[in-house]
């Protein structure tokens, strides 16, 4: 139970396992809590998953209820609702990261451009915010500010230009939710960015200023090289979570706008599975959703290390 | 004349008997970098500028609006920009009702319970990865990290809690989101970092790794303990989905979010709410006043952590991120 730090590792190794376990048990211990809860709640529910192929009866619990093999993938194969989520999936996600992206990374370079510390600090902390509000809250600032009786077209009818209600328009849903997005996390997204280009040798463009490169040039050959690992691990990520954009912003928004703008692979599984007891094929839209993603992140990271980055492991 | 020469003067001196700590050096541009031109600061503050306000001028609305009378926002047409008369009607109504003021309790109770949970069973197993060449260290680790990856997915997640007789109860809104490993893999990227030096002298002296984690690694690890705690108070604070999922019928355990989720966004009234302002359909739903006084609710006690948290931000994200 002592000095595990000083100990050389020969040494340690030696132990036999009994003498470890007594020597460790305390850390042990300590552990027992958290991998206890997700074993409860992570491990679990990872054998829920082959509720996926049956005909999942609440009465009679996972053990007993009939086993149907891949019916419920067939049927969920020919349902058009199901090809609908997933279509919404991909396109929102595409614009997510056409739009959303890139707005990170020229607001860091803005901000690490910004001389004044104080000025800076107070900037980040704002812009922070809005990721530590609820998608609820969120929500309902920009119901208030652009829905029907939002302050957009208060201004609007004063004006008699007629009004639009931004927020129940299934043609524009896209735009919406992409903002909202944008406006809740873009300035969380900028952290690592700024870590990025705080990390840079400041000494690169001292000598480069001094060779005569102005500062485009400067941002090309050194700021953005210096941030490539970075863009790229959050690429990889993105790419990775192509599937995931976001659950309950879909959620709070579905009613407003009609399923067939709002409704993606999360709220599939929720409305097509639990709110009608339907509980096999969701779970089979769930398990469709995880096998694509991991396949996704496996991919992505196969292309970071194409690229010579490291991505979310190392090659 | 004279006088701005003084004011300058002792404006000028007044900085330099301070403690040289405390002043901030004057931010200067390399030597060796071209001033900014004129276009280009203009561009940048307009943008800047513009990004603050997107974030700022819809909370500022929000709280002027709650902070109005019936009659200010009726003569705005509804939101308003500058309160003119300033009212705490809005706030008196609305903790006067018991659907609100139930939801409040209901949210800071689990908000509290679980943040104090989530932080202990999170501190207890970081601590345990944290000493190099523990037994079997490495494979709880990898247990854990498999997690982030791989997990049930919504609906076997909902069956296991139900099984567990979760329906209705208070524990199915805390439990199943307890654990957090991406904050405890930032917690442990700290603890390995504590001085091996520190806990080894402790050692000496008898400590053992109850002691060596509550009056060494826990004092020197504050900063990083406030990030985590206020990762899993937001996440506690905001959650509503848990609410959809395992309570959706009892209106008196909804937490705040749910209300506002109920009330204000889908202008739906709140079931057992009839003496205030609260209507029971969409046409006869709240002042606007008192439903911008709810989400000032919500955002309050956010606010009020937010200053004291946010210059720890970016050493417990980093680490989580790079080193875990």
């Amino acid at each position: 139970m002592s000095g595990v730090d000083t100990e050389p590792p020969v040494r340690s190794r030696r132990l036999s396992l009994r003498v470890r376990l007594r020597r460790d048990r305390t850390l042990l211990l300590m552990t027992v809590p958290a991998v206890g809860l997700l074993l409860v709640f992570n491990y679990v529910p990872l054998f829920g998953l082959l509720t996926a192929f049956q005909d999942y009866n609440p009465l009679v619990g996972v053990w007993q209820s009939e086993w149907v093999g891949f019916a419920q993938f067939e049927a969920l194969f020919s349902d058009s609702l199901f090809w609908g989520a997933l279509g919404n999936t991909l396109y929102l996600s595409f614009v997510q990261l056409l739009l959303f992206f890139p707005i990170p990374i020229a607001l860091a370079l803005l901000l690490n451009s910004v001389l004044s510390e104080r000025l800076r600090n107070t900037i980040q902390s704002i812009v922070y915010l809005p990721h530590f509000f609820s998608w609820v809250l969120a929500i309902t600032i920009f119901q208030q500010m652009l829905g029907g009786a939002g302050l957009l077209n208060q201004f609007l009818r004063r004006n008699d230009i007629g009004t639009w209600d931004i927020m129940t328009d299934p043609d524009t849903f896209v735009l919406l939710v992409t903002s909202q997005a944008i406006w809740k996390e873009a300035g969380w997204s900028i952290i690592v960015f700024l870590a990025a280009l705080a990390a840079i040798n400041t000494d690169l463009y001292e000598s480069s200023a001094v060779d005569g490169a102005g500062r485009w040039r400067r941002l090309w050959h050194i700021t953005l090289p210096g941030m490539s690992g970075v863009i790229m691990l959050m690429l990889v990520l993105r790419l990775g979570n192509a599937l995931t954009v976001g659950f309950e912003q879909f959620l709070i928004q579905r009613q407003a706008v009609g399923h067939e703008a709002a409704d993606v692979l999360d709220t599939f599984a929720f409305y097509y599975g639990i709110a009608t007891n339907n509980y096999s094929y969701g779970a089979a839209a769930g398990l469709f959703k995880s096998v694509i993603s991991l396949l996704l992140i496996w991919g992505a990271n196969k292309l970071a290390h194409a690229f010579g980055e490291d991505g979310l492991y190392r090659k | 004349m004279t006088e701005t020469l003084i004011k300058e003067r002792t404006g000028d001196t007044r900085g330099v008997g301070r403690p040289a700590g405390r002043r901030r050096p004057r931010a200067t541009r390399p030597r060796w970098e071209e001033p900014p031109t004129a276009a280009g600061q203009t561009a940048k503050g307009l943008t800047l500028g513009a990004v603050v306000a997107v974030v700022l001028v819809p909370l500022w609305i929000v709280v002027a609006t709650s902070l109005s009378t019936q009659a200010t926002v009726n003569r705005a047409g509804g939101l308003v920009l500058w309160p003119e008369e300033i009212t705490f009607e809005a706030y008196r109504v609305m903790l006067g009702d018991s659907t609100v003021r139930n939801a409040l309790v209901v949210s800071l109770g689990i908000t509290l319970v679980g943040t104090a949970l989530s932080m202990a069973v999170s501190i207890l197993c970081a601590y345990g990865l944290s000493r190099p060449r523990s037994v079997a260290h490495r494979f709880i680790l990898v247990l854990l990290i498999i997690t982030m990856f791989v997990n049930g997915g919504l609906i076997p997640t909902f069956l296991v809690v139900t099984g567990l007789g979760g329906y209705g109860e208070w524990w199915s809104l805390i439990l199943p989101s307890a654990v957090s490993v991406f904050n405890i893999l930032v917690l442990r990227a700290f603890y390995k970092d504590t001085s091996a030096d520190l806990i080894e002298a402790a050692r000496i002296d008898g400590a053992g790794d109850w002691r060596i984690l509550w009056s060494i690694v826990l004092p020197t690890s504050r900063a990083v303990t406030a990030v985590v705690a206020l990762f899993y108070g937001v996440g506690y604070w905001n959650s509503f989905f848990n609410v959809m999922l395992y309570m959706p019928t009892d209106s008196e355990k909804w937490p705040l979010q749910y209300v506002l989720l109920t009330y204000v966004n889908r202008g739906n009234g709140l079931p057992g709410s009839v003496n205030s302002g609260f209507g029971t359909q969409f046409s006869q739903t709240a002042p606007l006043s008192l439903q911008m006084a709810v989400v000032v609710l919500t955002l309050v006690p956010l606010l009020l952590v937010y200053p004291f948290m946010q210059k720890h931000f970016r050493v417990g994200v980093l680490t989580g991120a790079v080193k875990g």
